[in-house]
């Protein structure tokens, strides 16, 4: 076992527990905290898996923006949601029952593919990535469109989350 | 050397654990969490493809840019609807947010 399994092992086992507490945890502060450490985990996941910038862009994005929204409507919603009441639903047990089937189901699919051990091939020395990402993104022949929509999307969210969460007089 | 298979797998269980979330949660924020363990699971998958299977087209950390736009839409639309049900209602429980039943 290389020392890059290891380290993958450990980041795995830290991302699923964190991942189960967020879902089981009572204190939804908690919850968002741990949440933090999930995101952590696949933004080093990322790393692994030379995507050096989508774990940048996964560190601003998730953990300084969507896990502080959260905190803040955590606290924003807080006087119902006390801590001492179970905080799931009277289907967990079927809803466990789902998510297992499910997991199982996706690993008895992916089993007899004959991709689902490729190794990494080496990525070439004078690829780079990042600068192939910049100009996919902006190019007329790639993704430009897709990122504009993107764009026009997020100003959409901005003012419907904005008209939405309006306090009207 | 680390194995697709590793990276499919985590990014299973991680789907799975944001399934269960979404299914049995009763606090509304509490299952939007759940959609974004979900989301990031996805992400994990489209960058282990791009890494795995095709590392010289860039389609696969591009759909993951794409993927992070639309959570960050997502996560700021579905807190401001909770807001603003939370000022209505003061509930943010979702067995309890029934006004289109009759």
């Amino acid at each position: 076992m290389t020392a890059l399994q290891v380290v993958f092992l450990i980041i795995a086992v830290v991302t699923l527990g964190a991942a189960l507490m967020v879902v089981t945890t009572r204190n939804l502060v908690h919850a968002a905290l741990w949440l933090v450490v999930t995101l952590f985990g696949v933004a080093v996941l990322y790393v692994l898996l030379d995507a050096g910038f989508l774990a940048v862009a996964q560190v601003i994005i998730y953990i300084g923006a969507i896990a502080i929204l959260f905190i803040f409507a955590v606290m924003l919603t807080r006087r119902v949601a006390s801590d001492n009441i179970p905080q799931t639903n009277n289907n967990w047990g079927w809803a466990a029952l789902v998510a297992v089937v499910f997991l199982g189901g996706l690993a008895w699919v992916l089993r007899p593919w004959q991709g689902f051990s490729t190794q990494a091939s080496e990525l070439s020395s004078r690829a780079d990535p990042l600068r192939e990402l910049g100009q996919a993104l902006v190019s007329p022949n790639a993704y430009v469109i897709p990122f504009e929509v993107a764009s026009v999307l997020l100003l959409a969210a901005l003012i419907g989350a904005i008209m939405v969460a309006w306090e009207r007089k | 050397m680390i194995p697709l298979s590793w990276y499919l797998m985590l990014a299973a269980g991680l789907f799975s654990v944001g399934l269960f979330g979404v299914l049995a949660r009763k606090n509304a924020v509490a299952i939007l969490m759940g959609v974004e363990l979900m989301l990031n699971a996805v992400n994990v998958n489209l960058v282990a493809f791009w890494r795995y299977r095709t590392p010289e087209v860039i389609a696969g950390q591009a759909f993951a840019i794409i993927v992070f736009a639309v959570a960050a839409a997502e996560v700021a639309v579905g807190l401001a609807l909770i807001i603003s049900i939370y000022r209505r209602r003061n509930t943010v429980v979702a067995d309890e947010i029934d006004m289109l039943k009759l």
